[in-house]
């Protein structure tokens, strides 16, 4: 029998993403499940229950109904206190059942001995390893994607000029210049996001490899004058030498004093998000500017962020909400829903409708934290660099080996061409004069074809070959010769054949040859 | 026609053959140097047959119009993408050819030389049925590899090195008797015996050689063909048929030359043969290759390339296979018309035939403007959108410039995936001709679409 998905309502206040859209739950179907969705739980993500509804889903009301009917639960958010039925949404979970959602299981000790005691298997998005053949479950990416969208478009919304510069009837308006620290995915997306709308975009990262990415979204990358290794396990940045991070609190204050808008991305996994934006730097930009700070929930990369809330200190409005992602609700549960069901096709790889938790797969056992009840989070460590390491200059050759190499080569070409002078002379004293002068026309001949065939262009070498088999049908004047004996002799049966035979040949050769010609047209 | 006026027409004609191959160096003269190459062969005929030494002309003229109907009509009918087995089909003609004329020089009761100059034309005789006998075989296989008829995996008989060695030394030893012959009726034995030996490693030779290694096969037997010309020209005092054979033997062996170097691989271990089958226990030994493949479909893929600003197209055999170079070509031309900037990637050995995609491009009315060799648009690469690989395999590998110890390390290879986004399309995940994994397909730019090639061009044109 096929298990049931079940798909509730998200509870946390103000998050109105859901885990499955219409789109992803034909994939789902099509692995084989059943899907049932809590009425409304799509909803604020603009999905109507009836959308669900002709694709086959069961619409069901009661939420105690939906958990305990479903054998696999998609969630967003962990569970917590349902607070109209005031329990704790582990609790609704089926025994021995399944959850797939975000659960922190660092941050949250307590539920995971919750969804233990259940004897649950729990998937945790947020702990999908972040290695490249796990991109299409990294839910962290998709929402962070998201996040950095939305960053720009919250700053522009509280930024009181145009992004884009512009030089009107009425005056000139000046781009708005824009700094984003952390050019991870969010930090990727922000700088797109900015300088498609005009703003003159540049971008700080301690990993000097991202270079590369920041350019290609069109943005500045700022560089210190500082060498230090800086990549840190599964893409993120590690912390940094007091040295490196002098540097560059130096060059945040410089450039807090030019820009206008700062949107902070800079995070370390299990640690308070690293403080970079102090006060002054704050009080140092202009009135009217914009820091919008994607760290609030690690507890900020500015000072004065206030979690969850749009403040204004100093003049500069700070912006520290929390859940920039479900602002987009449509599109982030449609990311997100695909991230799902790219999991449950690697979990169900049979299509049957069951899943098959398998610990081998470095993914799947790195996701799963909690499997039939028993804990089993931390995963053992997994090192993947997440961006391929910088080139390694390559080494060179010494150049005298080189120099060597060129000498021989020259040596050879004297040996082969005295020991091709000897032949020749062997040749002319046994051979009679009149084979010589063939042979004078023969070898001519070889380094006229050799001159000329080298200049032939490359695109032209298949009619190259069918014009030289045309002309190789030359053989047919041998057999022309021959051809005049008596009718029944060997020679001239032998002859006539020949002249057949060539004849195809040449105006094969010719004719196709023309036809090749013919096609090649500017 | 005086022996004087022959030779003047030998000449004329020889001029026209050079002046030939030398218009080939660009589209715009190459027709005119077609037009050169007929006029040519029409001067040298028709002098010959008016030559003294024609005196029939009912057989001769018979033959020649036959001849003449069969290659018209096959030309006529050919399609651009069996090029390559008309080529090979053409040179078992120019082989058979070289045998008949050899044989019948041999029986040709008017020739009565003496001493060194009748030992020098038995060599030449002997020399001539020799190559024109391998050059015949060697096309035949050729042709039914290219045509499917034969399957293109290498046939390799145990101690193949040693058996070619053994049938060359026999040669030699047939070669020693048939000159030491008293008479005709005794020479013919050991030549007889010779032409079966070159006819059985001409089929040997081919059999050994996979499909990936057909380029370099058919240059070489184009070579051959011309070597095979010139022997005959010796054989026969002809100056004409010397020239004529080396022009073609020395361009067949440039081509040769140049498509092993594009490969990477000396022209001794391509006529050796076994490519593709020693490579597979050194595959093992590569490093793993990191990352997952991520497919496409066939809409998402027109998405792609309708949102890219530049655009190009790397084609291999396997668009010859799909025939779907007209689909590309009417993609290419709708991408065009949005302002898309489209080119076209060549490799060298893309195909079964030197140039063999560019002929296919051009049957399509692709402009040969934005149809570029590899040296000229490698640069390119960074700059580009979208790199669509259609049918293309070991020509865009990257391991060939990567890991050192990929079978295929230091061939030149189309460098697509320094491309922002690269679509490959390809039937299944099977390894090309070299038998190397592509570490392209794993890369994070790629996207897969899998399918039949000319089904999602066409899914793909409809979508644009």
């Amino acid at each position: 029998m096929s298990l049931k998905i079940g798909i509730p309502k998200e509870i946390h206040s103000g998050e109105k993403r859901v885990a499955a859209t219409p789109e992803t739950i034909k994939w789902l179907q099509k692995l084989g499940f059943d899907i049932s969705i809590e009425a409304g739980a799509g909803e604020n993500a603009y999905f109507s229950d009836d959308l669900y509804r002709e694709g086959g889903v069961e619409i069901i009301d009661d939420t105690k109904v939906l958990w305990a009917g479903s054998d696999i639960i998609l969630k967003v958010r962990a569970p917590e206190v349902h607070p109209s039925l005031g329990i704790h949404e582990s609790q609704l979970l089926k025994e021995g059942g399944c959850l797939i959602s975000f659960i922190w299981p660092a941050q949250n000790p307590e539920l995971m001995k919750m969804l233990s005691a259940r004897k649950a298997t729990v998937i945790a998005m947020d702990s999908v390893p972040r290695i490249s053949r796990a991109q299409k479950l990294d839910v962290l990416s998709s929402m962070a994607n998201i996040a950095g969208y939305r960053a720009v478009v919250e700053a522009a919304n509280h930024f009181g000029r145009l992004f884009t510069g512009q030089i009107t009837a009425s005056g000139k308006v000046p781009p708005a210049k824009v700094m984003v620290i952390g050019a991870g995915v969010a930090g990727l997306a922000a700088l797109g996001t900015a300088s498609g709308l005009g703003a003159m975009v540049r971008a700080f990262d301690s990993r000097p490899e991202v270079k590369e990415q920041v350019e290609s979204m069109g943005a500045e990358f700022l560089e210190l004058e500082f060498e230090e290794e800086s990549s840190g396990g599964g893409g993120y940045a590690k912390e940094m030498s007091s040295e490196f991070i002098k540097a560059e609190m130096a060059l945040f204050a410089r450039q807090a004093m030019e820009v206008d808008i700062i949107i902070t991305t800079a995070l370390i996994p299990g640690k308070r998000a690293p403080e970079l934006i102090t006060e002054s730097m704050v009080r140092s930009m202009r009135d009217g500017s914009v820091i919008v700070d994607l760290a609030a929930e690690q507890g900020g990369n500015c000072t004065l962020t206030e979690p969850g809330k749009v403040v204004v200190k100093h003049g500069v409005t700070l912006i520290g909400y929390m859940d920039l992602p479900s602002r987009l609700p449509t599109q982030s549960s449609q990311l997100y829903g695909t991230n799902l069901r790219h999991l449950l096709s690697d979990l169900c790889k049979k299509k049957d409708g069951q899943i098959n938790v398998d610990m081998e797969d470095d993914v799947i056992r790195g996701a799963t934290v909690i499997k039939e009840g028993e804990i089993t989070w931390p995963p053992p460590v997994l090192k993947v660099q997440a961006i391929a390491k910088s080139p390694q200059p390559a080494v060179k050759a010494p150049p005298v080996s080189e120099e060597k190499m060129k000498r021989s080569g020259n040596w050879g070409g004297v040996l082969f061409m005295l020991i091709g002078a000897v032949l020749l002379a062997g040749l002319g004293r046994v051979a009679p004069p009149d084979f010589m002068a063939h042979f004078t026309v023969f070898v001519l001949s070889c380094f006229v074809g050799y001159h000329v065939v080298w200049n032939v262009a490359p695109a032209l070498h298949t009619p190259l070959m069918s014009v030289t088999n045309a002309i190789s049908g030359i053989i047919v004047l041998g057999a022309l010769l021959q051809v005049s004996g008596e009718l029944s002799s060997a020679v001239t049966i032998l002859a006539a054949v020949a002249i057949l035979v060539a004849t195809i040949n040449i105006t094969g050769g010719f004719l196709v040859t023309h036809r090749m010609l013919k096609m090649f047209q500017k | 026609m005086t022996e004087g006026l022959l030779t003047a027409a030998y000449i004329m004609a020889s001029i026209l053959f050079i002046l030939s191959l030398g218009g080939l160096s660009d589209q715009e003269s190459a027709r005119r140097g077609n037009i050169y190459g007929m006029i040519g062969m029409l001067i040298a005929v028709v002098a010959t047959v008016l030559s003294t030494q024609v005196s029939s002309y009912g057989v001769l003229s018979v033959a020649i119009v036959i001849g003449t109907i069969i290659g018209s009509v096959v030309a006529m009918r050919v399609e651009m993408t069996g090029m390559p087995q008309l080529v090979a089909l053409l040179h078992s003609f120019v082989g058979l050819a070289a045998v008949l004329v050899g044989f019948a020089s041999y029986l040709d009761p008017a020739s009565h030389l003496e001493g060194v100059e009748k030992t020098i034309h038995e060599v030449e005789i002997y020399l001539g049925i020799l190559i024109g006998a391998v050059t015949f075989t060697g096309s035949v296989i050729a042709f039914g590899k290219l045509q499917g008829i034969i399957g293109s995996k290498p046939l390799l008989l145990p101690a193949r090195h040693w058996l070619n060695l053994g049938l060359g030394l026999v040669s030699i030893w047939l070669g020693v008797e048939f000159i030491h012959a008293d008479s005709i009726a005794s020479g013919m034995i050991p030549l007889a015996i010779m032409m079966i030996i070159a006819l059985g490693f001409g089929i040997h030779m081919v059999m050994s050689i996979g499909g990936a290694d057909m380029p370099v096969v058919v240059s070489m037997l184009n070579s051959y063909s011309g070597w095979a010309a010139a022997a005959t020209g010796f054989m026969l005092s002809n100056d004409l048929l010397i020239i004529t054979g080396a022009l073609v033997g020395s361009s067949g062996a440039i081509l040769s030359y140049i498509m092993c170097r594009a490969m990477n691989r000396s022209f001794i271990s391509v006529i050796a043969g076994g490519f593709g089958t020693t490579v597979v226990s050194v595959a093992g030994e590569n490093e793993e290759i990191q990352g997952e493949v991520l497919s496409i479909t066939a809409e998402e893929a027109a998405q792609e390339l309708k949102g890219a600003k530049s655009v190009i197209i790397v084609p291999g055999y396997g668009m010859a296979v799909a025939q779907a170079q007209h689909l590309i070509s009417d993609i290419s031309k709708e991408l065009g018309d949005k302002g898309i900037k489209i080119y076209f990637g060549i490799h060298p050995v893309a195909g079964r035939l030197p140039g063999h995609m560019n002929v296919l491009l051009a049957e399509a009315k692709v402009p040969y403007d934005i149809v570029f060799e590899m040296d000229e648009i490698n640069d390119d690469f960074p700059k580009t959108d979208v790199v669509l690989v259609i049918g293309a395999n070991d020509i865009v590998n990257p391991g060939a410039q990567d890991d050192p110890n990929s079978p295929i390390a230091g061939m030149p290879v189309l460098e697509a995936w320094k491309a922002k986004k690269v679509i490959v399309m390809k039937r299944s995940m099977a390894a090309g001709y070299a038998g190397v994994d592509n570490p392209l397909f794993y890369k994070e730019n790629t996207r897969m679409l899998f399918g039949d090639a000319k089904e999602s061009v066409d899914t793909i044109l409809s979508a644009i």
